[in-house]
């Protein structure tokens, strides 16, 4: 969860992370920023999110995430 | 219950509104044909306040709200004629004026000017022309006959409906004879007739080009038959003429072709071109026309009018109606009437020319 | 043939009144018939087309969710006995299945996409090559008909197959109302491209009539058609009149031409989307909205979040992520990632799927070199501003008046008239042209033409112009309205009397100022001698 925290924090410096829980609908991680954060997340965690996994459900909060990718890596 | 009451006040007084106001803008947005012109654009409408007990209805275009006289016709022979004209009347417009015209009278003679057959000005056809012939007919089968067989492809059915939805952009152009006539009609015609004074001799009126097809059109030829027909049934006889306009040009082969149709359907045909006729009728095309030829001036289509009155008493059996007290009573003042308009044209006529001679 | 105005509005009258007469289990199969009805009428020999992508879609749908079906089932039936790597067999096994369904049909309605719309355009392109090597053979164009909205019901159909494929929706058991998804009359021609999981909420469940739903609706629609009637088609007048004539309407009519075209532009197509949308609404079905008041953006990033954004999140969602997250693009990647380094390497897969998507996005447009030229103009801007992003927020931290008004609005005005440049590629389908007017514009010597009446030459009066200008005036004022939510329900909360002087003022105004019939200019009612 820290690692993550760190990396959406690398790519907006300016946004808490740990609270805010419209990351999408918002509008404040854009599609460029999701794919970013794919990229990252893929190396750190070697989990392959595809495109079916890019909703908003699953972007809109780190906590969000993080359950994501706790998902995918249960199911490889 | 007192909430569903109030909700249909509210509805039907809105609806009110709408249909008020929405009548009011449409009377108001028409063309006031009969005081801004085209002066042609009010003729239709003219004829619903007529008593209509007539004895000739013509039923043509200019050929015919030009060239004739009713009131010669009266005052010569006491005939009791009226002529249902408009501009560019093409054939089938011609049939559902006439169809129209039978709902509220039966005459004893329905005249038709056979140019209203001419192929190549059906081809020619304008929506504006449509107009001025259709908007001012009151709602029958026949207005909506009328509307059918003459629109335009890129005309519809409901911007004769509702006219405002035609008109909708006249609200910039709107002057005070907008609103003083927004349900009234300035009579601009004697009986169907709108005079015009004045001389411009016809010279030199070239020949008809030659044209790839003389046929009439099976539009044509089918309106033709419905009108003759119409009037078989109503025992009405149909009288076919050509006006001596020596313009738009009226080909042989279009003659022949109305001259094969009358003997098949024997109907009489009287072409005022022929030079015969041309010479009872004393027309003479260095005076009696005042657009080189078009159309008659006011001396022409009294000319024609008296020619034709002592054809129609003599061969079509139409009797003298001067002794009828009531009826005479009314031409006297459409007598008054055209003598007035004559004297005022005449003078407006003279000033004009002195000025063009002036300058 | 295609309907005119009153037969579109006499046939959604008739429509809708049958829609809440008839017993609520008919209204779903009302509005399909209504669709083919509407189809068969714009042109029969379109029906084959839209039949044949309804079908193939549906079928392989189902197919592919029977495959799910019983891999689940067979999962679950089996779940003690199988070792996760035969899960895994067992799962690989069953998506190739999938996939060869999914790819196949996918190919076929890409494949009858780009011959009706795209073969001529091929063809050109192969002759202008074959003629650059010289060879004098070159190859006949194909006489095509481009069935109506196909773009549209073509997107929206590959849009439920990958959904259907992904396991995101379930596929549509009932072809007949798959049949509707795909045809639905008001959004048939112009979108916005719905999603199955959105639509299918509203479109098939009974609607009980409404007044209040039925009213906002229509009024929707009216406003609707205040911005295409009466600006949108009186704009046309004069952009047109400007476009057919680029060697006489450059310099300065350049600048004329772009802002013309960019307010017709919106007024047409938010106008339409609001017909759509409003048509629906009033039969109580609910389709995404596909503008957000797109020329308050900030940015051209902002800009594309707001305009058209069914299709923008068509191509985001469908196109986009799958190719970025693709193992391909991994792999380039890693390997960009090795030549050029961390910060950079890790941008350039980015902007190669941008690349793809933008220039999907142009041809989609149309079958010319123009649109995929704006595809990539925009997918240029748009990669100079991400790069200079970390410059501006220096710029912005930096700087307090950043945060001011003035410097918002000037933003906005700078993105608005970025887009009214990007929009001159849609006018010109020569791009040298379009190149030549642009270019024009600076430095021109005819900036007199703004002033000197030469813009009452152009097909409007100046009552047009102030007709436009108080059109555009109320169109702002409605977009700032909606800052303080819907605007319909703002005047729904004001008294009858109010609200009814504004519905009926507005259905005035359209009537009145309406830019339509016969020339439309009655009061130029001309003629000819007798």
């Amino acid at each position: 969860m820290e690692k993550l925290l760190e990396i959406l924090t690398d790519l907006h410096s300016d946004v808490d992370f740990e609270t805010e829980e419209n990351l999408i609908d918002d509008g404040i991680l854009d599609s460029m920023d999701i794919i970013s954060l794919i990229t990252e997340i893929s190396e750190e965690y070697d989990v392959t999110i595809t495109a079916k996994d890019i909703i908003p459900a699953n972007f809109n909060s780190a906590k969000a995430l993080y359950a994501l990718i706790e998902r995918l890596s249960d199911e490889d | 219950m007192k909430a569903a009451a109030k909700k249909w006040i509210k509805f039907i007084v809105s609806a009110v509104i709408v249909v008020v106001t929405l009548s009011l803008l449409q009377a108001i947005l028409m063309p006031k044909y009969s005081v801004d012109g085209p002066f042609e654009g009010a003729f239709v409408a003219e004829y619903y306040g007529e008593t209509k007990d007539h004895d000739v209805i013509f039923v043509g275009d200019c050929e015919v709200y030009e060239n004739f006289s009713p009131i010669v016709l009266w005052r010569d022979y006491g005939i009791n004629s009226y002529i249902r004209g408009s501009a560019d009347q093409y054939i089938y417009q011609s049939y559902y004026l006439l169809e129209d015209t039978l709902r509220y009278e039966t005459p004893k003679v329905v005249v038709f000017n056979v140019q209203a057959l001419d192929p190549k000005r059906e081809a020619e056809a304008k929506e504006a022309y449509n107009r001025m012939s259709i908007d001012g007919m009151k709602w029958s089968p026949s207005k909506i006959g009328a509307i059918n067989s003459s629109m335009l492809e890129d005309e519809q059915f409901l911007d004769y409906v509702f006219p405002i939805l035609r008109y909708h952009s006249r609200w910039s152009k709107l002057d005070k004879d907008d609103l003083a006539y927004m349900f009234k009609l300035e009579k601009v015609s004697h009986n169907g007739y709108l005079m015009k004074v004045g001389v411009k001799p016809a010279e030199n009126v070239p020949e008809g080009r030659p044209l790839p097809n003389y046929e009439f059109t099976e539009k044509a030829w089918k309106h033709l038959d419905m009108m003759v027909e119409l009037c078989e049934k109503k025992g009405i006889k149909l009288l076919l003429i050509k006006a001596p306009s020596l313009y738009p040009y009226w080909y042989p082969e279009y003659d022949e072709q109305v001259v094969e149709y009358a003997e098949k359907h024997e109907l009489t045909y009287i072409n005022f071109l022929d030079e015969t006729i041309q010479a009872e009728t004393g027309v003479d095309y260095t005076k009696d026309t005042y657009d080189m030829g078009l159309h008659m001036n006011v001396e022409g289509a009294e000319k024609l009018a008296s020619w034709l009155g002592k054809y129609l008493t003599e061969n079509m059996g139409l009797t003298d109606r001067r002794g009828e007290s009531e009826l005479a009573a009314r031409w006297l003042d459409k007598i008054e009437l055209y003598e007035k308009d004559k004297t005022e044209k005449y003078e407006k006529y003279e000033k004009e020319k002195e000025n063009t001679e002036a300058n | 043939m295609l309907f005119t105005l009153y037969e579109f509005l006499g046939f959604c009258a008739v429509l809708l009144l049958l829609y809440y007469i008839i017993p609520k289990k008919a209204q779903w199969p009302l509005l399909l018939i209504a669709s083919y009805a509407f189809y068969f009428i714009a042109g029969p020999q379109f029906l084959p087309f839209i039949a044949a992508t309804t079908l193939t879609v549906y079928l392989t749908a189902r197919l592919m969710q029977s495959i799910a079906d019983k891999q689940s089932a067979y999962l679950k039936a089996h779940k003690e006995e199988l070792s996760k790597e035969e899960k895994k067999i067992f799962k690989d096994k069953q998506k190739r299945k999938k996939l060869f369904w999914f790819v196949l049909c996918l190919l076929l309605n890409l494949g009858i996409l780009a011959t009706v719309k795209y073969a001529n355009f091929f063809i050109s392109n192969i002759n202008s090559a074959l003629t650059s090597f010289g060879s004098k053979n070159v190859l006949s164009f194909v006489n095509m008909i481009v069935p109506l909205g196909i773009s549209f019901y073509t997107f929206q159909s590959i849009g439920y197959l990958i959904d259907v494929y992904r396991g995101t929706v379930k596929a549509e058991k009932n072809v007949f109302k798959y049949a509707l998804f795909v045809s639905f009359f008001p959004q048939l021609v112009q979108g916005p491209i719905g999603r199955y999981g959105d639509m299918s909420e509203t479109l098939y469940i009974p609607h009980n009539f409404d007044s209040k739903q039925v009213g906002f609706g229509l009024e929707r629609v009216l406003w609707g058609y205040f911005k295409k009637v009466v600006i949108a088609d009186r704009l046309f007048v004069a952009v047109s009149t400007m476009i057919g004539d680029p060697s006489t309407y450059n310099g300065a009519y350049a600048i004329v031409i772009m802002l013309f075209y960019t307010v017709q532009l919106y007024a047409d197509f938010t106008g339409g989307i609001d017909i759509t949308i409003g048509l629906a609404e009033a039969m109580g079905i609910r389709l995404s909205e596909n503008f957000d008041r797109p020329y308050f953006s900030k940015s051209l990033k902002e800009y594309w979040r707001r305009w058209h954004i069914s299709m923008c999140s068509w191509f985001r969602d469908y196109l986009f992520y799958p190719v970025s997250v693709s193992k391909p693009m991994q792999g380039i990647t890693k390997f960009s990632k090795k030549v050029f380094g961390d910060k950079v390497g890790k941008r350039i897969p980015l902007y190669l799927s941008s690349a793809i998507v933008w220039f999907s996005t142009g041809i989609w447009h149309g079958a010319s070199w123009n649109f995929i030229v704006w595809g990539m103009a925009n997918f240029a801007v748009l990669m100079i501003s991400e790069e200079l992003e970390p410059l501006y927020k220096k710029f912005n931290d930096k700087f307090k008046f950043t945060k001011s008004f003035p410097y918002t609005l000037f933003r906005i005005l700078r993105t608005f008239a970025l887009v009214c440049a990007l929009n001159l590629f849609d006018c010109y389908v020569s791009i040298a042209t379009t190149g030549k007017v642009f270019f024009s514009a600076f430095g021109a010597s005819n900036y007199h033409v703004l002033f000197d009446g030469s813009l009452l030459k152009l097909g409007l009066t100046s009552l047009d112009y102030i007709i436009l200008l108080g059109g555009v005036l109320l169109m702002l004022t409605v977009s700032l309205l909606q800052e303080k939510g819907s605007v319909r329900e703002q005047i729904f909360r004001l008294p009858y009397p109010v609200r009814f002087m504004i519905y009926y003022g507005l259905f005035l105004i359209i009537i009145l100022m309406g830019a339509y019939g016969i020339g439309y200019d009655a009061s130029q009612f001309i003629y000819n001698q007798f």
